[in-house]
């Protein structure tokens, strides 16, 4: 399986995911610049996190009008999968292949610990190695994941079951019904603040984020 | 040439920690009076070549595509020469 890595100027969680997945899942990667506009061989793109463009304006804002990003909806909408990781969730929304924005986190701080997630649905290509309900132990880090959306997007997204992650137990940033991780309709696009990428091997004490990186494997 | 002033604020009904904390050190200042601080984003930019009415549309769209998140942020601007 064929994964690439989108790189923003400000990205800072591209390595992470590079290594992860060359050295832990043992699959191609390749990493693509954000000019690029040619992702046809991929199977799987990551948004990472970090700060793209400073965070200027608002995170994801600048990011979204990369020329990447066009070509990164086209994969999307011919069912390429999509993971966005914490400042990659907030392109994807800003970028409307998700809905909803993250906001400022409520209590204002950039936090940073690992924290529990509920599975919410585990058939997707996300998630289909996980059990309905299992509790995943996963690393945060961000100053805006605060996820809100308005009552009529927060009721389809509970029908189409595209709520994937609810922080379980404490909510660290305020989020709109404790959501930590979406989808799109189609199920392809995932977006997620916590960062599997970061809780991935034995020798980092978190190996949870494997179930999502394999479930990535299992889902072609 | 058209002076642009485009003011973004967190949409009404939206929680806003900022201005809530404000809020609260205004009130711990003593200024017991004080309610509803919203904190949002001032920014000026100029803009030339367009018809006064044709700035306007053109402002708009900005704001939309790119200046404030309709989801979360209302905006406003006035336009000066």
């Amino acid at each position: 399986m064929r994964f690439g890595v989108v790189v923003f100027p400000g990205s800072n969680c591209d390595q992470d995911c590079y290594h992860v997945v060359r050295d832990v899942l043992k699959q191609p990667v390749e990493y693509i610049w954000h000019h690029k506009i040619e992702l046809d061989h991929f199977n799987c793109l990551i948004l990472p996190g970090g700060f793209s463009y400073g965070d200027y304006l608002r995170s994801g804002a600048i990011a979204r009008f990369s020329p990447v990003m066009e070509t990164v909806k086209n994969f999307a909408d011919r069912g390429g999968l999509v993971i966005g990781i914490c400042n990659g969730f907030q392109i994807l929304t800003e970028a409307g292949l998700l809905p909803g924005a993250l906001r400022r986190n409520r209590d204002l701080h950039f936090i940073c610990k690992p924290v529990k997630l509920k599975v919410e649905n585990n058939r997707t290509p996300f998630t289909n190695q996980c059990q309905k309900g299992q509790i995943l132990t996963i690393p945060v880090a961000h100053g805006e994941g605060n996820y809100t959306c308005d009552i009529e997007t927060l009721n389809a997204l509970k029908r189409k079951k595209q709520i994937i992650f609810t922080y379980h137990g404490e909510n660290p940033n305020g989020s709109i019904a404790n959501i930590a991780g979406i989808c799109n309709e189609k199920h392809n696009v995932l977006g997620m603040m916590p960062h599997p990428e970061r809780a991935s091997e034995e020798v980092l004490g978190l190996k949870d984020g494997l179930f999502i990186l394999q479930s990535i494997l299992k889902s072609v | 040439m058209a002076k642009v002033k485009v003011y973004i604020t967190p949409k009404k009904g939206i929680l806003d920690p900022q201005g809530k904390t404000v809020e609260s050190a205004l009130k711990s200042l003593g200024y017991k009076n004080v309610s509803n601080v919203r904190i949002g984003k001032y920014i000026e930019l100029e803009v030339t070549g367009e018809p006064r009415h044709g700035t306007g549309k053109q402002i708009e769209e900005m704001c939309k595509k790119l200046l404030a998140n309709p989801i979360i942020e209302d905006h406003r601007f006035e336009v000066s020469e």
